[in-house]
């Protein structure tokens, strides 16, 4: 039977707990909410949550670690020489999952029996010729090992289902029992409960700490087993960047320089269209604009910060691109080979940071008090004088930090890279050349084949660490950057 | 004053050259400085504008043919000895008719139209004709003689779907001169095309097929539609709802209102403003790793599709939640303590329903900010998979592999055939209008509600 029975079943545990712990408290204070230490409302909940909370925790947590256990104990059945040449033992742990729900399948529909299923000298032959009757996909590499390691999954998952099922219901009554008998009108069901909710708001504020430790391990594991089939200082300091899609990793280069190279190009450029022109717009909203232009200008700028990238890289691949053909392509001038290059991605994400610079700049500006700008007005400087000399030294740091934390929306931008970069790793100089960047290739080795052991897909990882590390850091300098200029001021 | 009377000379000499009246060289200067360091700023704001304006104007210049489809009206045909062999209308036999068995119906039904207006053509065979008219054609025909059976043996008026290289021809993306090396089509078909609209049988229609259909395979862009992607989305955002709006809801409590000042609560912080930073495609990365290696759910599935974007705007969520639990004043907290409510009490029973329209609108901007994601989805397998069914019920919904609309425009613009642009662009102007949809509801919350204390 499904999860969510089981789910249900505790909860109509609960709701009944709510009601008799209710009714215990009322019986016990003589049927006089008076002489309850707290609201009624609290004793029914005090049972309902003891009842379903510990449940539902052990519920969610088994049924998330119990399919790796089970996987890794049934991958010690399959023999060494059982993973073919140019296959793995996680493709073999597919394979071995399709059977076990294919025989799973099968028993449902009542092709072959329990017993059969689990009869570990059944004939292999006619297993298969009895999955495929009943329309199960089996392929021709399931052999006797994989069949026995499969039956020996289903027998485990089946275990560790009945195990949730013991285990939660357990965990519900004795939850219910336990805080059942404690009611009673002296009983400080109130504090009781309020300390189970600061529980959960405890739980749910670490999730951004779980999810934190979630990106730093599964980078970090598939990082580690990438450099054990590749070496390190060929992917750090390698000047090549091809991948082969047959070979074992053995025909494939993997370095970055050439991908470093593109992001930080195409980032360049977007930084030299962006900080300018977000700049300028966002000292002439703070220091000219009347109030209308900016009531006007400032959201329409903002627009652009709400448009998703999907949209810009189309916009990229399919109307900037094309543009700059015209100009710099062979009718043109002809420095451009193709529609996709850096300076297309480049000028798109341009665009797309313009609001971001202007409105972090903006702010920055705002903070600078309003004292220095009047004591420069007042020796006789320029409005422009007093926002060069005075109002932009003052908010330099908090700029700079702007700027950085746009180098770091850039940095890590992939949809417009991917859609209007071009997929050839190059280290060139000509700006309208097709390059690549570190996202653009995580995408490109992670769609697709999902054989996730190869060097071609683990390098994704190496990558992904790659880009974490740079944007973290230039976060984390932009964010001291910032604060510590605050401190200048408050 | 020894220095004011030692040189007394010079420099009213100076003085009097210039005038307060008339503007001496160094203040013109100083004056055209200034007026060209604010034209630079004007400058910067409208080449900001017109970004804008360029690329709202390319979305929507190219993205609202994709709501207007061609069709041609003829009279089909539906003979008995074709599609009924023994006559006995069994459902089962009308089966066995594939799609082949229909399509000659509709070649001759427009090849008799094309002789009955007298057009000159040099196709002298039925079969010339299918290049006029969308593979999909016959399916359509054959559904709706499944769906009743009757019609065999009449004569009915059908809506034949246009294929796409004369429904580009019709928007002015295929000419006869691009055609002039295409297999699928040759010019002399245009000349159909032109007097049948002459004639009024064939026209662009309005194309609800694009905004409910599924999507279809690469050969046939005049068929493909965003309806199932859209549903995708939408079981997405069920999930992301679900999820980060009482996760995010409850963290911020907790940070906002109980959290002592320690190492832990210091944690929790750097944490969630590092991971508002954090790339989207780290994103990706995550939930491949986690969902779809570790806990084995499903690839493609909008489910892992949600939990991925919870993660992802659970970091704006709980910004704009603490900015308005931030925003409600102590005198309300004092109020609700002093008349002996708990702590607890005073949150849940007094500031968070004051903070809500808040906290609404920020996560209807946090939603608006998942729908329009598409980098992590691009690892957790949701392209290159033809959403082309509906799912069946609820749990498929969530489980069953689908795409979503950002991921959609995605595989279309990835696609060869330029008419698959054209729904790429009409894909973006839906996906827009749902966003501009949520921002304003957000907008007119924030108006109807903000509370000035």
């Amino acid at each position: 039977m499904p999860l969510s029975w089981l789910v249900l079943f505790i909860l109509a545990i609960g709701v009944v707990g709510f009601f008799l712990g209710r009714m215990r408290a009322f019986a016990s204070a003589g049927g006089d909410s008076r002489n309850l230490h707290s609201l009624p409302i609290y004793y029914g909940s005090g049972v309902m949550f003891s009842a379903i909370i510990p449940a539902l925790v052990f519920i969610a947590v088994v049924s998330i670690i119990l399919p790796s256990y089970v996987g890794s104990r049934v991958s010690g059945m399959i023999p060494a020489e059982e993973i073919a040449e140019g296959s793995n033992i996680n493709l073999v742990m597919a394979e071995v999952r399709r059977v076990a729900e294919g025989l799973e399948n099968a028993v449902q529909g009542g092709f072959i029996t329990d017993d059969m299923a689990r009869n570990a000298r059944a004939d292999i032959t006619d297993m298969t010729a009895r999955l495929k009757e009943a329309g199960q996909i089996v392929t021709s590499t399931v052999t006797v090992n994989v069949l026995k390691a499969a039956q020996a999954y289903r027998a485990a998952a089946e275990a560790g289902n009945v195990f949730i099922w013991i285990g939660g219901i357990a965990l519900a009554l004795i939850g219910f029992g336990v805080s059942f008998l404690r009611t009673n009108k002296d009983f400080r069901a109130r504090n009781f409960v309020e300390r189970g909710i600061l529980f959960l708001l405890i739980i749910a504020a670490s999730v951004a700490i779980l999810t934190t430790i979630g990106i730093v391990l599964s980078l970090i594991f598939n990082t580690v087993e990438f450099f054990r089939l590749y070496p390190f200082q060929d992917f750090f300091f390698g000047l090549t960047w091809s991948p082969s899609f047959s070979g074992r990793g053995q025909l494939s280069e993997l370095g970055i320089i050439p991908l470093i190279w593109g992001t930080l190009y195409i980032s360049l450029i977007a930084l030299l269209v962006a900080v300018p022109i977000g700049l300028f717009a966002a000292i002439y909203l703070s220091e000219y604009a009347s109030p209308r232009v900016r009531a006007i200008a400032k959201p329409a700028l903002e627009v652009l910060a709400g448009i998703p990238t999907i949209v810009y890289g189309l916009f990229a691949l399919l109307t900037i691109g094309p543009m700059l053909m015209q100009v710099f392509g062979q009718n043109g001038l002809g420095w451009m080979g193709g529609a996709s290059s850096v300076m297309t991605a480049g000028l798109v994400m341009g665009i797309m940071l313009i609001p971001f610079v202007s409105s972090l700049s903006d702010d920055i500006i705002n903070a600078v008090p309003q004292a220095m700008r009047d004591g420069s007005l007042g020796l006789g400087a320029t409005r422009s004088e007093t926002i060069k000399q005075v109002v932009l030294p003052a908010a330099l740091p908090g700029i700079v930090g702007a700027i950085i934390l746009a180098a770091s929306r850039a940095i890590g931008e992939t949809m417009i890279v991917v859609m209007g970069a071009g997929a050839a790793a190059r280290l060139s100089l000509n700006p309208f050349e097709a390059m690549t960047t570190v996202t653009a290739k995580i995408v490109s080795q992670l769609t697709g084949d999902s054989d996730f052991a190869s060097p071609e897909a683990l390098v994704a990882f190496a990558l992904g660490m790659t880009l974490f590390v740079i944007t973290l850091g230039l976060n984390v300098l932009a964010l001291h950057i910032v604060r510590k200029y605050r401190e200048q001021y408050e | 004053m020894t220095d004011a009377t030692a040189m007394p000379a010079e420099t009213p000499k100076h003085r009097h050259a210039s005038s307060l009246l008339e503007a001496d060289a160094r203040t013109k200067a100083r004056n055209a400085a200034e007026r060209r360091f604010q034209m630079y700023g004007i400058a910067a704001i409208a080449i900001g504008l017109v970004f804008l304006v360029i690329l709202l104007g390319s979305i929507i210049r190219n993205g609202i043919p994709a709501f207007t489809q061609t069709y041609m009206t003829v009279q089909v045909e539906l003979l008995a000895d074709k599609l009924d062999k023994k006559g006995n209308r069994d459902p089962a036999d009308l089966k066995k008719v594939s799609t082949f068995g229909y399509a000659p119906l509709i070649d001759n039904a427009i090849f008799a139209k094309v002789q009955s207006l007298g057009i000159e053509t040099p196709f002298e065979k039925p079969k010339d004709m299918r290049a006029l008219v969308s593979a999909s054609a016959p399916a359509q025909l054959r559904d709706m003689v499944l769906a009743n059976p009757d019609l065999i043996g009449t004569t009915i008026d059908f809506k034949v779907l246009n294929s796409s290289r004369v429904d580009g021809y019709m928007k002015g993306r295929v000419t006869r001169d691009s055609v002039a090396r295409d297999k699928n089509i040759d010019a002399e078909h245009f000349d159909i095309v032109d007097a049948m609209v002459d004639q009024g049988s064939l026209a662009r229609v309005f194309n609800l097929a694009f905004i409910t259909g599924a999507d279809a395979s690469e050969s046939r862009p005049e068929q493909a539609g965003i309806g199932v992607s859209m549903i995708g989305s939408f079981f997405m955002m069920l999930v992301v709802l679900g999820l980060s709006l009482p996760l995010g809801v409850a963290a911020s409590i907790y940070l906002e209102e109980f959290a002592p000042k320690n190492r832990f609560t210091d944690l929790i912080e750097v944490n969630i403003s590092n991971l508002a930073a954090v790339p989207s495609i780290v994103f990706g990365i995550l939930g491949l790793a986690v969902f779809i290696q570790f806990m084995h759910l499903p690839q493609s599935a909008p489910l892992v599709g949600g939990l991925v974007l919870t993660l992802m705007t659970l970091p704006t969520i709980i910004i704009s939640t603490r900015a308005s639990l931030k925003a409600v004043p102590p005198s309300i907290r004092d109020a609700a303590l002093g008349i002996g409510a708990s702590k607890m009490q005073s949150v849940f029973h007094h500031v968070l329903p004051l903070a809500a329209p808040g906290i609404l609108t920020g996560t209807i901007i946090g939603l608006a900010q998942a729908l329009g994601e598409t980098a992590p989805l691009l690892l957790i397998g949701m392209v290159g998979y033809i959403a082309s069914n509906y799912p069946g019920g609820v749990a498929e919904g969530f489980l069953s592999p689908n795409s979503s609309m950002p991921a959609q425009i995605y595989e279309w613009s990835k696609r060869a055939d330029p008419a698959y642009y054209e729904r790429a662009w009409g894909g973006i102007v839906i996906l827009l209008l749902f966003l501009m949809t949520m921002n304003i509801i957000a907008i007119l919350l924030r108006r109807r509600f903000e509370r000035r204390w």
